[in-house]
């Protein structure tokens, strides 16, 4: 049995005022794989991603991780398998200070104090943050409360790691950081992002979305190469893969 | 800096405050809540005309600030801010009681005068005493201490969550005022009818945004309690600090140390 996958089977959802979010999605993403679910504003990411982590139930269809399937009663386990990161990190961030704010998901696990004290350290030590352990969340920079906000998640140990747009309001050094995080980390990934050259960095494959439906899922150089499909969900090609001119002339120099 | 980002400015401070590492916030937050709610029952009790005996308590914030490293026009600033409240509590405290009284063999006042002084008073030094507590403890401190002292948990709860609400709230105020600003000229821009809109629009963005702060809560385990991890350890010198000022309290309490001084100073004297 393994709780690192996500098995998602015909999902569908409106909202409680009838506009339409998801329609028909499947995918399946296995033990270790980093996916990049992208697409334009309104395509249905978030929701997506508010669907895997329980926050929102299906109209119709399933969402498991590993052998569970997400329903009212898994909630907990499905809480301790899969961590997410808000797109807002002054969202996640709500404690007088980041240690306790890390140790939020511990002490509610219940865990003894000296393991929530191990998995603050490991946790804070991990996205290079132990020399914020006592300042306030909403003193930090963009970049320390990004990586605040990962050390809360990484301090449950999940399984799949589940990330909002996560390079957004970070500055070039930030986002570099960021990514390099985000490729050492062995979890399942899925990262909804509008930042393909952060999603071509640590994904190997990418899912497009289209108005609420899936419109490519494959290899995520394949996806990014084509350019009809890129433009009829709103995207263009990472920078990096743009071919620019004056680029090329400077790479060529 | 505008109003809103000078209120979201100090209302973070008192945290920076409460971080502080001194002797008054070294002692256990169980025996500075116990400590602080002996001194407010003390103050409150006090016969409504009674001004003078009072001043004996002005004591304990005083050295809880200066001990905590509390700045004093902070704690001022804060007093003040909420004392018209006071004010309007007491205002027509001369106008109702016009009973006629003499202090010291002066002049009569009306003793409303004399009541509605000892409204202020009570609640300046009740205020001082709740700040000093907040400043030298931390709300998280200070909910743990209530969770220690068996306070039911929805109230510790609420009184978290309603702390951190504060910061939702001032920033989200903070980024409407912001935006409203930089497209206002001059008083065009300012008006009620602009503000009233405002107000709507921020209660309606602070609820979605608590609404996503509770999903990030949930995701993390959350299950209606808040659980504070602080190990509280109630030592001799924290059991010898609540004793010493409990018993100073109720002392005064007690007896009118203004009036003995004043007796003892004359007696020496004559």
């Amino acid at each position: 049995m393994t709780h690192h996958s996500i098995d998602v089977r015909d999902v569908r959802f409106a909202y409680p005022d009838g506009t339409p979010a998801l329609d028909d999605v499947s995918f399946r993403v296995g033990h270790g794989e980093a996916v990049a679910i992208v697409g334009a504003n309104g395509a249905g990411k978030s929701t997506l991603l508010a669907h895997i982590t329980g926050l929102l139930r299906p109209e119709h269809g399933s969402v498991s991780i590993g052998d569970t399937p997400v329903t009212r009663d898994t909630l907990p386990d499905i809480r301790r398998t899969v961590g997410m990161v808000f797109q807002d990190p002054d969202d996640q961030l709500f404690m007088p200070t980041v240690g306790e704010d890390v140790a939020f998901g511990p002490v509610n696990l219940r865990l003894p104090e000296q393991v929530i004290e191990e998995r603050v350290t490991d946790a804070l030590a991990r996205v290079g943050a132990e020399s914020l352990r006592d300042r306030a969340p909403y003193r930090l920079s963009g970049g320390e409360k990004r990586a605040a906000s990962i050390a809360t998640v990484l301090a449950l140990c999940p399984n799949v790691l589940v990330l909002d747009e996560p390079s957004s309001n970070l500055d070039p050094q930030a986002r570099r950081r960021l990514i390099v995080l985000l490729r050492g980390f062995e979890h399942t990934k899925l990262i909804a992002t509008h930042d393909l050259d952060l999603a071509l960095e640590v994904c190997d494959r990418a899912i497009v979305m289209v108005d609420g439906s899936i419109a490519v899922d494959g290899p995520i150089r394949d996806v990014f190469t084509d350019d009809a499909l890129l433009e009829r969900a709103g995207l263009e090609r990472p920078l990096t893969m743009q071919n620019c001119a004056s680029c090329s002339a400077l790479r060529d120099t | 800096m505008n109003t809103v980002e000078q209120a979201v400015y100090q209302l973070g401070r008192v945290d920076s405050l409460a971080l502080q590492d001194t002797s008054i916030h070294r002692i256990d937050a169980r025996a500075k809540v116990i400590t602080t709610l002996v001194f407010v029952i003390c103050v409150v009790s006090f016969p409504k005309y009674a001004v003078i005996p009072l001043l004996p308590f002005a004591l304990f914030p005083a050295v809880m600030a200066g001990a905590g490293l509390l700045p004093f026009p902070w704690l001022g600033q804060r007093v003040l801010a909420v004392a018209p409240f006071a004010v309007v509590v007491g205002m027509f405290n001369p106008l109702i009681d016009r009973e006629i009284v003499t202090l010291f063999g002066g002049p009569g006042i009306a003793a409303g005068w004399l009541s509605f002084a000892s409204i202020i008073v009570r609640f300046l030094l009740t205020t001082a005493a709740a700040l000093t507590l907040i400043g030298t403890t931390g709300m998280n401190g200070v909910c743990a201490a209530l969770e220690r002292l068996r306070v039911p948990d929805v109230f510790v709860t609420q009184l978290l969550l309603l702390y951190r609400y504060l910061f939702v709230l001032t920033d989200e105020a903070l980024r409407a005022v912001r935006a409203r600003d930089l497209r206002s000229f001059g008083r065009r821009g300012t008006e009620l009818r602009v503000f009233g809109q405002l107000l709507g629009h921020l209660l309606l963005r602070t609820n979605a945004r608590a609404q996503r702060v509770y999903a990030a809560m949930l995701m993390r385990g959350f299950d209606g309690h808040v659980r504070t991890r602080r190990t509280l350890t109630l030592n001799r010198r924290d059991v010898t600090f609540m004793v010493g000022w409990c018993a100073v309290f109720v002392v005064a309490r007690a007896v009118n140390l203004p009036e003995l001084l004043g007796g003892l100073i004359e007696g020496a004297l004559s």
